[in-house]
């Protein structure tokens, strides 16, 4: 049975209002499962030294969802946890990831959530993973993710970040290396409030003829809080890369982005693409002119942007 | 209505606008023409809040409204086509078109505002309005969002330009079914004789001071003896 503080947090992290009866999932609460189900076609398998599990999805598995949301609900709590995917040929499924810490007490919550993904011949994902960190206790609320991706000729992954509130500290590294034709696409939203710091790194290897990757960045620096953007694409390959940084800055606010881009083959095709700013004047103009306070037009502005 | 008294503004050291007194009479359609760097952008922006007058009064029914800001304005019944229509990254056309109506639009309500501007709705309601529209997409969303407003005044800056994939006659009958429907004024920004053609009353500004104020075959010798220094001036995109 969860309680009320845990079902809020399951629900915001994964979507789902209590423990599932079907569907493949885990939930960890405090670094024990709460609950977990396997299907026929995709196993859930702890590691045997109890660091984390190994998520078996059979080839050409299709329609199929998995949801690992890792809750932290008490202060003090801080784990590393190995979350290892090994997805089939030709499977497409989605995978609803992401940690949610409530602390309400003086020490510091962290989780450490370091996932590696198999993806083989063909087989398309799309990972979704949500931060959000709530309570009012002293204790920070501390998420570092580590996103790493190998994928096969013709592989598809798509993963879908998103961090707007409650986060003190995040520190996410991902990698990839792309076989023959596999393409990625990572979409990453990020809104700092107060004294919060959010540093992403992204390190891709574009290795197979044909492959491509997309990385766009979309954040929000409010306060006094700071981002720190890094991006590093090497093309080896014939190939295509593109990254996008695109941030708001208010308040007292600082985002840095630092691309690199790297072209080891004459036929890699490789773009950086980084904008920051405050927003607009003639944006909230604009707005105003349809009626919008101020307030309301950068509030349309800032969702809109985060959408 | 909308009365301007004695409107001055300067900028860097050079008067922009002299002296504008200027009567915008209910459900009329004024056009105001005049060479580039006549003033006749910065006077619209002065109506809709968007430039402080130096001196002078503005009133909106009777109402003095020249203290009051954008938001202020537009809410008392003033709405404004930018010459150049602002992108926004995430915000879609259905955000756009139903933050001007003011209240929750459905979707077939708000694809009826494109489809009146030519524009098949289904391909552009749920795009976001940015850089991946073109210019005259841009510019016809402009118009379908003041279109949403319906308010008593509204004005547009140079709405022809831009709108090259999509015929003039439909920018037109936009125009004339807007003054029709929504029985308020609009003032439009042209250098284009066609829609002088369906003023009621043309307006011809010419170095920051109103010169003749008539129908367009009254303003149009006027506007000959000037330099225009547009091409498209007078008939040209036709």
């Amino acid at each position: 049975m969860l309680n009320d503080i845990v079902k809020n947090l399951l629900q915001e992290v994964s979507g789902m209002m209590n423990i599932p009866t079907t569907g493949a999932f885990n939930i960890r609460n405090n670094g024990k499962s709460e609950g977990r189900h396997s299907t026929e076609n995709i196993d859930i398998v702890p590691k045997a030294d109890g660091t984390g599990l190994d998520i078996y999805v059979k080839p050409f598995t299709k329609n199929e969802d998995v949801h690992i949301p890792a809750l932290i609900t008490q202060d003090g709590v801080k784990e590393v946890v190995y979350n290892d995917f090994h997805i089939g040929e030709g499977a497409e499924i989605t995978i609803i990831a992401g940690c949610g810490i409530h602390n309400c007490g003086c020490d510091d919550s962290v989780h450490e959530g370091i996932h590696r993904f198999f993806v083989g011949k063909n087989a398309k994902i799309v990972y979704l993973e949500k931060h959000i960190g709530e309570g009012d206790g002293n204790g920070k609320r501390i998420i570092n993710p580590q996103t790493h991706i190998e994928a096969e000729e013709n592989a598809y992954v798509e993963m879908d970040t998103v961090q707007l509130k409650g986060v003190d500290s995040t520190k996410r590294i991902s990698s990839a290396v792309l076989k023959d034709g596999a393409t990625i696409v990572i979409k990453e939203k990020i809104m700092t409030h107060g004294e919060q710091y959010a540093e992403t790194s992204f390190d891709v290897n574009l290795d197979g003829t044909g492959s491509s990757a997309k990385l766009i960045s979309r954040s929000v620096a409010r306060d006094n809080s700071r981002q720190l953007f890094r991006s590093k694409i090497n093309g080896n390959a014939e190939c295509y890369g593109h990254s996008e940084c695109d941030a708001i800055i208010m308040d007292n606010g600082v985002v840095a982005a630092e691309p690199e881009i790297t072209a080891n083959h004459v036929d890699a095709s490789l773009i950086h693409e980084a904008a920051i700013g405050k927003i607009a004047g003639d944006q909230l103009t604009k707005l105003m002119t349809l009626g919008l306070t101020e307030k309301e037009a950068e509030a349309q502005i800032i969702n809109g942007f985060l959408k | 209505m909308l009365e301007l008294k004695n409107i001055c503004f300067s900028a860097d050291g050079k008067e922009i606008l002299k002296n504008i007194n200027l009567t915008i009479d209910d459900a009329k359609f004024i056009v105001i023409t005049g060479p580039n760097g006549s003033g006749k952008s910065t006077l619209a922006k002065i109506i809709a809040g968007i430039i402080t007058p130096d001196s002078g009064q503005i009133l909106l029914d009777g109402q003095d409204i020249t203290e009051l800001g954008i938001t202020e304005r537009a809410r008392a019944g003033i709405s404004f086509a930018f010459q150049q229509p602002v992108r926004f990254k995430g915000v879609t056309v259905k955000d756009l078109i139903t933050l001007a109506s003011g209240q929750e639009l459905s979707t077939a309500d708000a694809c009826q505002y494109l489809a009146e501007v030519g524009m098949c709705a289904k391909d552009y309601i749920d795009r976001e309005v940015n850089s991946s529209l073109s210019g005259g997409e841009l510019k016809r969303i402009e118009i379908a969002t003041v279109m949403a407003r319906k308010t008593k005044l509204t004005l547009f800056d140079e709405p022809e330009a831009g709108i090259d994939l999509w015929s003039f006659q439909n920018l037109i009958n936009v125009f004339e079914k807007m003054h029709e429907e929504i029985q308020g004024s609009i003032m439009i920004i042209s250098h284009q004789e066609r829609i002088l053609d369906i003023a009621d009353q043309v307006v011809l500004l010419s170095a920051g001071e109103v010169k003749q104020i008539g129908t367009k075959e009254e303003v149009l010798p006027g506007l000959f003896g000037m330099e225009t220094g547009c091409r498209y001036f007078m008939g040209g995109n036709k």
